[in-house]
């Protein structure tokens, strides 16, 4: 009887997750209908996005460098201590300049924003639901896909791969320097690796992860962020459910990009 | 006119209104009195579509507002000023602006100048001076927050006004304040309005008619006299305690006959 109990409870729980899975699918499809049936009101999203892209932009721009400079800094002194003696000192430009452009900068960029960004536009969101604005601004017939939601998607969807860039650009030069103080190697060495190991696609494929990560940066805390309930404990509960929920989403897209498209490309 | 037939909402296992039968009509203030979350905010959301009945129809102007495309709810709600109970005023926005989005017609909003009249205008008829346009909310008393939320439901020049406990939360010097803005601005611009309050005095002061929300069901709706003589043991529970205040507050104020 017992065990009968328990299998039946178990079913429950399974049926309760699987209906919660399919409500949030079918929210999250509405929502993302809604944002694109928000595109014609140009006149209100513009403003707010170029806002909104300043906020992101400007206010991210140091913590990215910041971890940029670290993690080029950090792989050059690992590519130092795991070379030498045994690899040609070139090999290390190479390394240096695909393990930032194809994994470090898009990835740690993405990341660091799932926290910067991401935690701000869920906790924002989840205040102005609880509070009834979202509400308020319904009743007065305005949209808040328009007002709120769209330009902070694609203010995210235009700065984030920017920053990406930067933080490439940024992680390459400091990985650089870090491996001529740390390995002795030289600035031609250094070059000729960094150009034997790339190729143009490279960059597109930096570009690309960093638009799907941009995505889940943006799009996840939102939608997290116009659903909240329950008052503070829920704005609490939103802000780290759209954390967690766009730091895993960026490694399951980091995983999957890698799959669909170096593979193809080796 | 505003009508609700049959209109039924539930909550998982709590049913909030069953059947609820309610029709305000044109130029009519109606004050929905109630006990504390027994769906009073509830039944005035799904007037404005923020809420959808589970059954039942809400008629709004003509309009079935379930059936309506988002285009026209919107048309809609344009035509509606909504108080919320604590304002809902936008935090990142001046008081001046949070006004001026209560201006729904778009040719009218992009108009700087009337912009600017407007929210004076409305600045004054909520008694608040002109210079609280540039404050921002988190400055304001939460006396001054309701009152900008008034001015905010009116900028738009709405046909129907919806209040949500607007006296909430208020000293009593404070809410009669804001009732007599209620009464004031049912005068001048001769709204229909839905009030939905649990302050009995507030509610006998503005109110044409009150219906009195109980378990889920509409028990009682009569002009404040038809109330006061009901011998409905629902409306006598929720009316002994604050009955012989509201007397004396009519009878002070001369407001409506009681």
């Amino acid at each position: 009887m017992p065990a009968l109990t328990a299998a039946l409870d178990l079913r429950r729980y399974v049926g309760r997750w699987a209906l919660r899975v399919a409500a949030h699918a079918g929210r999250f499809t509405m929502f993302i209908a809604d944002l694109f049936r928000a595109l014609p009101e140009w006149r209100v999203w513009v403003p707010r996005t170029i806002e909104q892209a300043n906020l992101i932009g400007f206010g991210s721009l140091f913590i990215v460098l910041v971890i940029a400079g670290f993690a080029g800094g950090v792989t050059a002194l690992q590519a130092g201590y795991q070379f030498t003696g045994n690899l040609p000192l070139y090999i290390a430009g190479g390394v240096i300049a695909e393990s930032v452009v194809l994994e470090l900068g898009p990835v740690l960029t993405g990341l660091i924003l799932a926290g910067r960004i991401g935690a701000r536009f869920a906790a924002e969101l989840g205040t102005m639901r609880v509070t009834e604005q979202i509400d308020a601004l319904e009743s007065l017939g305005r949209s808040p896909f328009s007002h709120l939601l769209l330009p902070r998607c694609l203010a995210g969807l235009i700065v984030i791969p920017t920053l990406v860039m930067v933080a490439n650009a940024t992680g390459f030069l400091v990985g650089w320097m870090a491996a001529k103080n740390s390995l002795g190697i030289t600035n031609a060495d250094f070059v000729y690796g960094a150009r034997y190991f790339f190729r143009s696609f490279d960059l597109w494929y930096s570009a690309i992860k960093a638009l799907f990560f941009a995505a889940a940066v943006t799009v996840i805390p939102c939608y997290i962020g116009y659903n909240t309930q329950q008052g503070a404990e829920g704005v609490g509960r939103s802000t780290t459910e759209a954390v967690v929920a766009a730091s895993v989403t960026i490694l399951m897209f980091d995983m999957l990009l890698a799959q669909l498209l170096l593979s193809p490309a080796k | 006119m505003i009508e609700l037939k049959g209109v039924s909402k539930r909550f998982v296992d709590n049913v909030v209104l069953d059947n609820v039968d309610f029709t305000v009509q044109d130029g009519e203030t109606m004050a929905l009195l109630g006990p504390s979350g027994v769906g009073k905010s509830v039944l005035l959301k799904s007037i404005i579509g923020l809420i959808k009945p589970d059954a039942g129809e809400v008629i709004v102007d003509g309009h079935n507002v379930a059936r309506l495309s988002r285009r026209e709810l919107a048309q809609l709600r344009s035509t509606i000023g909504y108080v919320f109970q604590n304002g809902a005023l936008f935090d990142s926005s001046s008081v001046g602006e949070n006004i001026r989005l209560g201006i729904t017609d778009e040719a009218q909003n992009a108009d700087t100048a009337y912009c600017l009249e407007r929210v004076k205008e409305c600045l004054r008829l909520v008694n608040l001076q002109p210079d609280v346009a540039e404050k921002f909310p988190a400055e304001l008393s939460g006396g001054m927050r309701k009152r900008v939320g008034i001015a905010r439901a009116i900028a738009g020049k709405p046909k129907y006004l919806l209040y949500d406990e607007p006296t909430s939360g208020l000293d009593p010097v404070n809410a009669d304040v804001i009732d007599s803005l209620v009464e004031r601005l049912q005068q001048e611009l001769g709204v229909t309005s839905v009030e939905v309050t649990h302050d009995v005095r507030g509610a006998f002061r503005v109110a044409d008619r009150i219906a009195l929300l109980w378990q889920a069901k509409i028990r009682a709706v009569g002009t404040p006299d038809e109330i006061l003589a009901s011998r409905d043991a629902a409306v006598q529970q929720f009316l002994e305690r604050d009955l012989e205040m509201a007397v004396i507050q009519s009878e002070s104020t001369d407001g409506p006959h009681v």
